[in-house]
């Protein structure tokens, strides 16, 4: 469909359909006559019957839209850009940070702040990994570019905190080591919500 | 009716008095809980459910919070009136109760000490014109919102008491006329004849179906409820008449507003669907429970389910619709009674 048909200002020409609207009451006598059936049509009955229709569902638990949100949470897009995780490797358990500094190069706001130094083995160690949270805007750009998948950004929304600092060291971020198993994989940008079938609905054009 | 009714004693009279207010402003309270919760389903939401088991305790909560509020009067307000007028919206609405019957009359049994055998009536005081006293009663109940919105300096407040003067002069006539028939054909202005009339016949709803409706209508306007809640609508005039209310003085205005819709559920009962008398195998006292319960149900749902009119379409439904229809109801049953008599 092209945009013609929108772009067109000119009222009458168009594809117009005017609605089957009555005409509107003259004389006394049709007027008496339009409350008389207006009255007596039931049409309040329908939006009461419309309302009990809607309270009996409810009260048998369907069709209720309430999240008792504390205590229950709706499942989040794996594409939502929330406080970020530090992910470790599941076979050694090691950090997956190899300190290239290219999230530190990137961030826009320059929130991430980071000190690396050579090991005995000869091999780059993060020895101090901040995010400035007060900054941070949630670009999700240090996330894009990281080459190890080591940075990503979590689920985790519920950021209101009596600190800045509550979120912002590494070791925050990092998992724990005793919940290596439950480390969830970043699913990548084209990743759909885990309820995503339930959201699936007809498009209003289908009414 | 043969049977001899105890005498009633001073002592009965006061045991009913401290029920009708117990019972009924504590209602009153609850009837905020049943509200928000019935609302609350029609909108398929779940409405208050933390404090206590699904939100029971929410009453306590709200007393807390009114009761401890800081009672602002504003500095321009005339403060006598402006400190009054909730008293008398709830205190009508409870004088108006007084002349109700709101439950069955019982004896106190003999075991319990001090009171046994003690005869409470059905309505604290019975007085001959019951039906004129409460009506009376209510229509005093809107120098409430009338006064306060004039007191308390504030535009929104004045034009929620003029709009209260137009809801007063438009629903006051509709609420006579409409329940004129019912009274011709009893021959009474007391409740308890209007009982005991239905007792022997039938229920009056199905000799005076218009007179019901229209009185219904007529109630909702009394009440304030929400086809016809214009003197407080929240969408158009802040608050209206208690846009400067505060704490208690604020939860006043609203516990005279639930004991008036209960007060209309029972003129509703007892003059037009039976009242307090045996249906079948159910009890008088459940049937007149039901009954209320039923019509302050049918007040919420109501609110869910249609939109509020403007004060002109009020005035244009009261006076060019609704007072006509009584008229012409009065008249028939006029005619009719003079044929069959």
């Amino acid at each position: 469909m092209s945009l013609e048909q929108f772009k067109d200002r000119n009222v009458g020409v168009q594809n117009y359909r005017q609605l089957d609207l009555p005409q509107s009451p003259t004389t006394a006598m049709c007027k008496v006559k339009q409350v008389a059936k207006r009255s007596l049509k039931g049409e309040l009955f329908v939006g009461l019957g419309v309302t009990v229709r809607e309270m009996v569902s409810t009260l048998f638990g369907k069709g209720l839209h309430t999240t008792q949100y504390p205590f229950e949470k709706l499942p989040i897009s794996p594409r939502y850009r929330a406080i970020h995780e530090m992910l470790r490797l599941l076979e050694s358990g090691n950090y997956r940070c190899i300190g290239c500094g290219l999230c530190e190069k990137i961030c826009i706001s320059n929130c991430i702040s980071m000190e690396t130094r050579y090991d005995e083995n000869q091999r780059k160690e993060v020895s101090a990994y901040t995010i400035n949270f007060g900054r941070c805007i949630f670009c999700g750009y240090c996330a894009e570019v990281c080459p190890e998948l080591a940075i990503v950004h979590g689920g985790r929304y519920e950021t209101a905190s009596e600190q800045r600092a509550s979120f912002s060291l590494f070791e925050d971020m990092l998992t724990p080591i005793d919940q290596l198993s439950l480390q969830q994989e970043y699913q990548g940008f084209g990743a759909v919500s885990p309820n995503a079938d339930d959201n699936i609905k007809k498009t209003p054009l289908a009414y | 009716m043969e049977t001899v009714l105890p005498e009633v004693t001073a002592v009965g009279v006061i045991i009913k008095a401290v029920i009708i207010l117990a019972v009924i402003s504590a209602i009153a309270g609850f009837g905020t809980y049943i509200e928000r919760k019935v609302l609350a389903f029609m909108q398929r939401r779940l409405g208050p459910m933390h404090v206590g088991p699904y939100g029971l305790l929410q009453l306590i909560a709200d007393g807390i919070k009114l009761f401890t509020k800081e009672d602002i009067i504003p500095a321009h307000a005339n403060k006598f009136i402006f400190a009054i007028a909730p008293a008398i919206t709830a205190a009508t609405a409870f004088i108006a109760l007084s002349a109700v019957p709101v439950f069955p009359d019982f004896t106190i049994p003999e075991f319990i000490p001090l009171l046994g055998g003690t005869f409470v009536p059905s309505i604290a005081s019975d007085v001959n014109i019951g039906i004129l006293f409460v009506l009376g009663m209510m229509a005093a109940g809107l120098y409430g919102p009338l006064l306060a919105g004039m007191a308390q300096a504030n535009k929104w407040g004045l034009l929620g008491s003029a709009r209260t003067a137009v809801q007063f002069l438009s629903y006051e006539v509709v609420t006579g006329l409409s329940i004129l028939a019912p009274i011709m054909i009893v021959g009474s202005l007391s409740f308890v004849d209007f009982n005991d009339y239905q007792n022997e016949h039938i229920w009056l709803v199905v000799y005076q179906p218009v007179a019901f409706v229209l009185f219904l209508i007529a109630g909702f306007a009394e009440t304030n409820r929400t086809p016809f809640d214009i003197l407080e609508h929240e969408a158009e005039i802040v608050s209206g008449y208690a846009t400067e209310y505060s704490g208690m003085r604020w939860g006043m205005f609203f516990i005279g507003e639930y004991a008036n819709m209960i007060t209309i559920g029972v003129i509703a009962s007892v003059v037009f669907l039976g009242g307090y008398s045996d249906f079948f195998f159910i009890p008088a006292w459940i049937m007149i429970i039901l009954k209320v319960a039923f019509f302050f149900f049918f007040m919420l749902w109501v609110r869910a389910a249609w939109p509020h009119i403007r004060p002109d379409q009020l005035m244009w439904l009261c006076w060019k619709v609704l007072m006509p229809l009584a008229v012409v109801n009065i008249i028939i049953t006029a005619v009719v009674m003079m044929a069959m008599a």
